[in-house]
């Protein structure tokens, strides 16, 4: 009974999405080019340059863009997560119009998830084909990497959607990023090995989601072996996902039924 | 069991300590357009979340279509139409727009309704905005839309949370007509209001609420009739003069109630009150005779007033 519903969820925040996807497409192409090159081309120049051989036997552009693109899944599930939810709580209140008709809370958190999954999706496809454009990888593997992306996505989505379903206000949200998204972008081996951090500072890094996946992508785009056996990864993002979304429906229901 | 659309017996909310609403009783049959009429914070709304199958019950029964919503949640959503007392519609979307998502969540089929749509538009008198951005919509309009809405599915038993707060005179009686029409065409309706004029134009049958519990049922007319004169005569003082007391005003009239800004005289026979007025004339700023309403009988079961 919740399937069906919770897809109606769905075409619903399609239908929203259809009056901002020039403006979204635009963006999701424009962020790795920007990226690709600032970091990948111009840092990367200086990095290949004073580390003869790069990291890892690999130019720095190489070693970028696929932590990258999980990096950016991860900043996007985040977002669906966060402005979204609050907005349909708060600024919108779209959620109490959806939860007088059949739809169930089940379905609404269900439904969005799976928008999320979709938006997730969409940035990350965008991503490996710029990335295969720089040359970096050809395009088969480059798409290949897209499946660790959508799962952290979805394993950053699910739990910042709990997280936000238990604020009153986005101040709560601006916290999320300072203290949580942003730190995770910078520090989980997306911009420099995690093996460069402080000895005391790596098991934390190591139980980030997005180490997994940047983890995991380097191994599907690069062929670089990951220390963490890529099945453990995959379990353990998987496991985000699974307590994420157990968490949002609690929230969810305790926001909304009263 | 019943032929009663709502019934129920001893409705409780409770929120921690605080009794919203407080073991009332009342049943509610088709095609009728009932009414629950109190201040704000009387536990209207609190009773219509119930109803509307969003809130359960803290304590006693609920009916409502011949279910139990606590089980069957689901299937009496799908078969309301939910009116909020804040519109929340999609604002970034158009008229249409919204109605479609809408129909979507209750599962309708694209072709059904497509056709519902123009029939909703016509209806609420939105043909001409029906590509316009909700967002760019008057106060009213967005009512309507909002009432078109709640009728995306065809709904037996309409909900609306106070329909009209917020609205200017013009756009409330355009709004009350529309749902007159609603009734005529069998919906049955129920309203909450803290306007004694909508429920005196909508309800068959209301509800006088207060402080969680019902204190009174009956028809508009019934309900002046039993709790007030037909007639009230307002009298309005200098400002230089202090009204007094009841005593003051001992004989003439059969009730007396001494407001902050005026005094209410009720009376049966509006004649002699009037002379009886009209020899203090010098100390009055004005006075005025109307018909009761509602208000009246409000004023006269609590000693408070309906609107503050």
């Amino acid at each position: 009974m919740s399937t069906p519903l919770s897809l109606r969820v769905f075409e619903g925040e399609a239908r929203v999405y259809r009056r901002v996807w020039r403006g979204s497409v635009v963006t999701s192409f424009l962020n790795p080019i920007l990226y690709l090159l600032a970091m990948g081309v111009g840092l990367g120049t200086l990095v290949d340059r004073n580390a003869p051989g790069g990291l890892e036997g690999i130019s720095y552009l190489a070693f970028l863009a696929p932590g990258l693109l999980a990096a950016t899944a991860m900043q996007t599930g985040a977002g669906e997560g966060a402005w979204k939810v609050m907005a349909g709580f708060k600024w919108r209140q779209t959620y109490q119009a959806i939860l007088a008709t059949p739809v169930s809370i089940e379905s609404l958190v269900y439904g969005h998830l799976l928008w999320s999954a979709a938006r997730v999706l969409l940035v990350s496809v965008v991503f490996a084909v710029v990335m295969a454009a720089f040359g970096v990888t050809p395009l088969g593997p480059a798409l290949l990497a897209v499946g660790p992306a959508l799962l952290v996505g979805v394993a950053t989505v699910a739990p910042v959607t709990a997280y936000t379903a238990r604020l009153e206000h986005d101040t709560g949200l601006s916290n999320l990023f300072r203290f949580g998204i942003v730190p995770m972008f910078l520090f989980s081996g997306t911009f420099f090995p995690v093996s460069q951090l402080p000895g005391f500072l790596q098991p934390v890094a190591n139980a980030v989601p997005l180490y997994h996946a940047v983890a995991l992508s380097r191994w599907i785009a690069l062929g670089i072996t990951p220390r963490v056996a890529p099945a453990v990864s995959v379990l353990y993002l998987a496991a985000w996902i699974v307590v994420g979304s157990v968490l949002a429906v609690v929230a969810f229901r305790r926001r909304l039924v009263r | 069991m019943s032929t009663s659309l709502v019934e129920a017996h001893r409705l409780t909310k409770r929120f921690g300590d605080f009794v919203a609403v407080d073991a009332i009783d009342f049943a509610i049959s088709p095609g009728e357009a009932f009414g629950f009429l109190g201040p704000n914070g009387a536990g209207k709304t609190s009773t219509m979340k119930m109803i509307a199958a969003v809130s359960p019950l803290s304590d006693g029964t609920l009916t409502v279509l011949g279910m139990d919503p606590a089980r069957d949640g689901p299937t009496i959503r799908s078969r309301l139409g939910v009116v909020p007392q804040e519109d929340n519609l999609d604002m970034e979307l158009t008229v249409t727009e919204n109605l479609y998502i809408y129909g979507r969540y209750f599962d309708l089929p694209r072709t059904v309704i497509r056709d519902r749509i123009e029939e909703l538009l016509d209806f609420a008198q939105l043909t001409d905005k029906r590509d316009a951005r909700v967002e760019s919509l008057s106060g009213g309009m967005k009512r309507r839309l909002t009432i078109a809405r709640g009728l995306v599915n065809d709904p037996e038993l309409l909900l609306l949370d106070e329909p009209t707060t917020g609205l200017d005179p013009q756009a409330r009686h355009a709004l009350w007509d529309r749902l007159y029409r609603l009734k005529q065409r069998g919906v049955t309706l129920i309203i909450t209001t803290h306007y004694m004029d909508e429920a005196e134009q909508l309800c068959d049958r209301l509800v006088v609420m207060d402080r969680g519990r019902i204190v009174a049922e009956g028809s508009p007319r019934q309900l002046i009739e039993r709790y007030s004169t037909p007639e009230v005569v307002e009298l309005r003082f200098r400002p230089d003069v202090p009204a007094g007391d009841e005593a003051r005003y001992a004989g003439m009239a059969q009730r007396v109630e001494v407001l902050p800004d005026r005094v209410l005289l009720y009376t049966g026979d509006t004649d002699t009150t009037v002379a009886k007025v009209e020899t203090m004339e010098d100390l009055l700023d004005s006075f005025l005779v109307r018909r009761a309403t509602l208000e009246d009988v409000f004023l006269h079961l609590t000693g408070r007033r309906l609107v503050e």
